[in-house]
C-alpha cells in the first residue's frame, strides 16, 4: 500500500487543513483506505460543509411535518394515518458525462432514497436545465437525458408526471438534472437509517459491488475543466429492473418485524451509508469485506469501500432475522451478505483477508466534517429597468407568438411522451398542469406535485429571486386546488470558494427562509450541489424546488384546461406591469437586465388562500398561475390546453403596455368562471382583500387582444408544438 | 390473484391477465425472455384449453414471443418511447373481449411502450384481416404499427393482445373511463 502523505490527500481533494485534522483525529497517518473515506465523507456532496451553516436557517417544522432534513427523505403527514416521503436530488456532473447513465441512475438513487424510508414510490419529477439551443453539445445532451430518465422510470414503474425545462448559456458546459421522487405509506410504517442493537446483524443486498462510480461524490464536488470526457470511468451504470427486485422485496421484509434500520448505498457507497447508520445511531461497525458480493475479481478494500455501484442497500437486522431476510431477497434474486455488526466501539472497523484495514472513530468522520463559514460578498445590484419606459419593439401579437415558440416556454411534448406518465392507474394531471396531480391509490386523496426554478431571477437577485420560486411553488400547488404542505429543495451553485458564489448561497437561503416561513410552506429534505461550473464561468444559481400539496377530494382539484365558450375569465392579483428580468424583455427586446419583480408574501398568501376556498367551493373551471411571459402567456396556455380561444380587454386604468400583458408580476391567477359565479366570486375577494376584476371571456379560435391584435389558435399551437421537435430533428 | 413467474402451475381460473411492464427487464427482445418463464409453459396448456388471456403491452408481447399470438413487436418507427392518450377503433367481429362494444366504437386509452410496432409477414397480416382477428386499430399510429393494428385475437378467439391499457381508463377523473368497457365485456364472456 502506497504511503499517505499531504500530497495523496491533496489528490483526495482534501485541503491542507483538513488533511492535518485527519492526523489529529486518529493520532497516525491514515492508510490509503481510510484516507479515502474521510476524502469521501468529508467531500462538498456528503459532508455539506460550505452550506451547513447556511442551511440551518431554513425552516423545517409545522405540525404536519412527521420527518425533516437528515433522514433519506422527508415525510409529511397527508390525512387519514398516511405520509407522504419526498426528495430531489442532483445527478448533474455524471449526466454532463454521460447523460443517459447519468439521469438514469439520478431517477434510480432518488428512488431508493424514498423506498429507503418505507414508502411505496408514486412519482417521479425531473427539473433540468441545458445550455442554448444552438450549443453544439445541447441536443445530445436534451436526448441522452430524456431516454435516461425515461429509461429507469418507466422501467421499474413508477409514472414521471412532471418536471420543468429550462434552456440557457450558463448551463452549457454544465448542464442541471434534478430528479424529484414521492412515494406514500402508513404513517406508523414509516423506516428510519439510525443503527442500533449491539451485536446486530449489517447486510447487504442488492447488486454486486463493481469498480464503477469510485469516487463520484469527489466528482460532484469539484469543479469541471474541458477534460470531463476523462471522468467518465467515474459515472455509474444503473440497472432497473435490479431497483424494481429490490424496491419489492425490501418492502416486503418491511412488513415483518426484521429491520431495526436501512440506507440505500448512493454516493461514496458503502462507506457513507455504513458511516450514516452508524453516526446517527451512536453506535460502531465492524464490516468484514470478504463477504461482500462482488463483480469483479481482484477488487480491493479501497475500491470495494468507495464504489458506487448502484442499486444496493444496507441493513441493520434484528438478531435472528437472518433467515427470514435471506429467503425473501433470494426469491427476489439478489444477492444477500452478512457483511458485519453493529458495536458499541463507536468505531468503523473494516477487515479484509482476516486483518483489520481501517479503523476510524466515526463520530468524527460523519458527524463533525468540517464546516466553512466561507467569505461572502454581494453581488452588484441589477441594472434597474424602467417598465413603462419600454416601448413594444413588436405587435403585441407578434411578441405573444415569438414567446410561446421560445425555448423556455414551448410545448415539451418531446420530451413528456417518453416517460410514462400514466403507469399505477393514478395519474389525474400531468406535464401541462400548474402542478402534476396523482391520487393516493385506494383512497379519494390526491397529491399535487410540481418543481419550480426561475434562475434568471436568482442571478439578477439571489435572496429576492429565491423567494419567487418557493412563492411559485406554493402557487402552482395552489391553483389545483391543493394545500400546500412542504417542499424539498436542490440548491445548484457555482464554486463556494468564490466570495460572490458564497453570496449568492446565503442570499438564497435567506429568500428561501422568508417565504417557506410566511407560507408555512417547510422544507423537509432535499440537496445541495456546488462546483456547478467549467472553466471558471458559474451557472445561473439554480434553488430548484419541489412542492408537495394535497387535495382531500378528488373531486375538487381542477386543472388549466376550461372545457365550454362563455366563461368569464377572471385575473386575480395586483398588476404593475413588471419587465425587469422578464422572459419578454429577454426574448422580445434582447436584454436580460432589471430586478425580479417584487413580492409581497402576505398577499400572495391570501391570493392564494382565496384561490383555493374558490376552488373547493366548486366556482372554478379551469385556474392557470401567472409566471413566465406573464398574462398574455398563461390565457395562451389555458386555450391550447382548452381548444377554445379567448377574447381578452385590459381594463381600464390598467398599467401601460405591454406590461399588462407580459409582466410578471407574481401572486396571479387567472380563472376562468361561469357567469352565474362570478358575482359571489368577486364578492368573496373583496372580503379576502384581494383583487380580482374580469379580463374576458372564453370561447371563439383565436386569442383576441382587444384594440390590438388577433391570433389564431391554430397558428399558436404550431408555433407552441413545433419548436421542440424541429429542434430535435435538426 | 397473482401468480410468481416461477410457478410451474396455473390455479383454477377464468382469465389470465399478462399486465405490462418490463418483464425481466426487457434487457434481451422485448417480453423473450418472459415468454420462457416457467410459468408461461402454464399459460400456453391454459390457453390450450379454451381458458381466456389478455396481454397488455408488455403482455401482448409475451404472448407473441410465445408464439400464442402471431407476430412481433419491434420498436417504434422513430425510436423513442410513445406515451400518450389516443384513440382505438373495435373492428372486427365481437370478441369476447369486446362483445358489449359496437364495431366502430372508439375507445379513448393511453399508450405506453418502445416496443409497439407490430409486425407479420404480408400472408399472415391477410389472414388476419379475413379472419376479423383485427380488433383494434389505432385511428392514428403512433409507432409504425402495420396496417394501424393495436391488438389482435388468436384463431380460436381466447387469447387477446393489445398495446393500449384499457386497465388505467377505468374512470374520467383519469382522462377516460373507456376501458372499463373491455372489462365489463369480459366479465359478461366469463359469466
Amino acid at each position: 500500500m502506497s504511503e499517505v502523505d499531504a500530497s495523496v490527500a491533496a489528490e483526495h481533494g482534501l485541503a491542507v487543513d483538513e488533511y492535518e485534522e485527519i492526523l489529529r483525529i486518529l493520532g497516525r497517518t491514515p492508510n490509503l483506505i481510510e484516507l479515502g473515506i474521510f476524502s469521501v465523507m468529508w467531500s462538498e456532496h456528503c459532508s455539506y460543509k460550505s452550506s451547513k451553516a447556511h442551511l440551518q436557517r431554513l425552516p423545517t417544522r409545522a405540525p404536519w411535518v412527521v420527518c425533516g432534513p437528515g433522514e433519506n427523505a422527508g415525510v409529511v403527514d397527508i390525512g387519514d394515518d398516511l405520509v407522504a416521503v419526498f426528495k430531489m436530488e442532483s445527478h448533474n456532473h455524471p449526466s454532463f458525462i454521460e447523460p443517459y447513465q447519468g439521469a438514469a441512475t439520478g431517477v434510480g438513487g432518488i428512488l431508493r432514497d424514498v423506498f429507503t424510508m418505507g414508502a411505496r414510490p408514486v412519482a417521479l419529477l425531473n427539473a433540468l436545465r441545458f445550455g442554448e439551443p444552438q450549443h453544439p453539445k445541447t441536443r445530445h445532451l436534451i436526448t441522452g437525458v430524456v431516454a435516461g430518465i425515461g429509461g429507469y422510470g418507466n422501467c421499474i414503474g413508477v409514472p414521471t408526471v412532471g418536471g420543468e425545462v429550462d434552456f440557457h448559456r450558463s448551463f452549457n458546459g454544465n448542464i442541471l438534472v434534478n430528479a424529484m421522487c414521492v412515494g406514500t405509506a402508513k404513517r406508523d410504517a414509516i423506516f428510519y437509517a439510525a443503527a442500533a442493537g449491539i451485536g446486530n446483524p449489517v447486510v447487504y443486498v442488492g447488486a454486486k459491488t463493481g469498480r464503477d462510480g469510485i469516487h463520484g461524490a469527489t466528482m460532484a464536488s469539484a469543479e469541471f475543466s474541458e477534460d470531463a470526457e476523462a471522468k467518465r470511468p467515474t459515472v455509474q451504470v444503473g440497472d432497473p429492473f435490479k431497483e424494481k427486485l429490490l424496491l419489492e422485496a425490501c418492502l416486503e421484509l418491511m412488513a415483518e418485524d426484521a429491520i431495526v434500520a436501512i440506507q440505500d448505498m448512493g454516493a461514496a457507497g458503502l462507506t457513507s451509508s455504513s458511516f450514516e447508520m452508524a453516526s446517527r445511531g451512536g453506535t460502531g461497525v465492524e464490516l468484514d469485506l470478504d463477504r461482500v458480493p462482488r463483480r469483479e475479481r481482484g477488487m480491493t478494500p479501497y475500491e470495494i469501500m468507495l464504489s458506487e455501484s448502484q442499486e444496493r442497500m444496507l441493513l441493520v437486522l434484528r438478531k435472528g432475522a437472518e433467515d427470514e431476510a435471506a429467503r425473501v431477497f433470494q426469491r427476489w434474486d439478489l444477492d444477500v451478505a452478512v457483511i458485519g455488526e453493529v458495536t458499541d466501539t463507536g468505531r468503523m472497523v473494516v477487515c479484509a483477508d482476516g486483518a483489520v484495514v481501517a479503523d476510524v472513530p466515526i463520530a468524527p468522520v460523519a458527524g463533525a466534517s468540517p464546516v466553512y463559514e466561507r467569505p461572502v460578498a454581494e453581488s452588484p445590484p441589477p441594472v434597474p429597468v424602467t417598465s413603462d419606459l419600454i416601448r413594444a419593439p413588436i405587435g403585441h401579437g407578434a411578441a405573444l407568438e415569438k414567446l410561446i415558440a421560445c425555448p423556455d416556454l414551448a410545448s415539451r411534448r418531446w420530451i413528456f411522451e417518453q416517460y410514462d406518465s400514466t403507469v399505477m392507474g393514478d395519474t389525474l394531471a400531468t406535464s401541462g398542469a400548474d402542478a402534476a396531480l396523482v391520487r393516493v391509490h385506494g383512497t379519494n386523496r390526491v397529491l399535487a406535485l410540481t418543481t419550480d426554478c426561475t434562475p434568471r431571477y436568482v442571478q439578477a437577485d439571489a435572496r429576492a429571486g429565491t423567494a419567487l420560486v418557493v412563492a411559485e411553488a406554493w402557487r402552482n400547488l395552489s391553483a389545483t386546488g391543493a394545500r400546500p404542505l412542504a417542499i424539498t429543495d436542490c440548491l445548484n451553485f457555482g464554486n463556494p470558494e468564490r466570495p460572490q458564489i458564497m453570496g449568492q448561497i446565503a442570499a438564497s437561503i435567506d429568500g428561501m427562509a422568508e417565504a417557506c416561513t410566511v407560507l408555512e410552506f417547510p422544507v423537509v429534505s432535499g440537496n445541495v450541489s456546488l462546483y456547478n461550473e467549467t472553466d471558471g464561468r458559474a451557472i445561473q444559481p439554480t434553488p430548484a424546488v419541489g412542492g408537495l400539496g394535497v387535495i382531500d377530494d378528488a373531486s375538487q382539484c381542477t386543472t388549466l384546461a376550461f372545457d365550454r365558450a362563455g366563461l368569464d375569465l377572471i385575473l386575480v392579483g395586483e398588476c404593475f406591469g413588471w419587465l425587469g428580468a422578464s422572459l419578454y424583455l429577454r426574448e422580445v427586446c434582447g436584454s436580460e437586465d432589471g430586478p425580479p419583480p417584487p413580492l409581497d408574501l402576505g398577499q400572495e398568501r391570501r391570493n392564494g388562500d382565496f384561490v383555493r376556498a374558490q376552488i373547493g367551493r366548486g366556482r372554478v373551471r379551469a385556474c392557470h398561475d401567472l409566471s413566465d411571459g406573464g398574462l398574455l402567456v398563461a390565457a395562451t396556455e389555458m386555450a391550447l390546453a382548452s381548444g377554445l380561444g379567448m377574447q381578452l380587454r385590459a381594463p381600464r386604468g390598467a398599467v401601460a403596455e405591454p406590461g399588462w400583458w407580459f409582466g410578471e408580476e407574481p401572486s396571479r391567477y387567472l380563472l376562468a368562471v361561469a357567469p352565474e359565479e362570478k358575482p359571489a366570486l368577486l364578492a368573496s375577494a373583496r372580503r379576502a382583500g384581494v383583487v380580482a376584476r374580469r379580463v374576458g371571456s372564453t370561447g371563439g379560435e383565436a386569442m383576441v387582444i382587444a384594440g390590438a391584435d388577433e391570433v389564431g389558435l391554430g397558428r399558436l399551437r404550431d408555433l407552441y408544438e413545433g419548436w421542440l421537435p424541429s429542434y430535435m430533428d435538426g | 390473484m397473482r401468480v410468481w413467474h416461477g410457478e410451474s402451475e396455473l390455479p383454477e381460473v377464468d382469465l389470465v391477465g399478462l399486465p405490462g411492464g418490463f418483464a425481466y427487464g426487457d434487457y434481451l427482445r422485448c417480453g423473450a425472455i418472459a415468454a420462457r418463464a416457467p410459468v408461461m409453459a402454464a399459460v400456453v396448456r391454459f390457453a390450450a384449453a379454451g381458458g381466456r388471456v389478455l396481454g397488455i403491452c408488455n403482455g401482448f408481447q409475451v404472448l407473441c414471443e410465445t408464439g400464442l399470438l402471431p407476430g412481433a413487436l419491434l420498436a417504434n418507427e422513430g425510436g423513442r418511447f410513445v406515451s400518450r392518450w389516443l384513440d382505438v377503433e373495435v373492428v372486427g367481429p365481437p370478441t369476447d373481449f369486446t362483445g358489449g362494444l359496437p364495431h366502430g366504437a372508439s375507445l379513448h386509452l393511453p399508450v405506453a411502450h418502445h416496443d409497439g410496432n407490430y409486425v407479420a409477414d404480408d400472408e399472415t397480416l391477410d389472414r388476419l384481416e379475413a379472419e376479423g382477428r383485427i380488433v383494434f386499430r389505432y385511428r392514428r399510429n403512433p409507432n409504425g404499427s402495420a396496417r394501424d393494428i393495436a391488438g389482435i385475437i388468436n384463431d380460436q378467439g381466447n387469447v387477446l393482445g393489445l398495446m393500449p391499457h384499457p386497465e388505467r381508463a377505468v374512470g374520467m377523473e383519469l382522462g377516460s373511463a373507456d376501458g372499463a368497457q373491455v372489462f365489463r365485456s369480459l366479465m359478461e364472456a366469463l359469466g
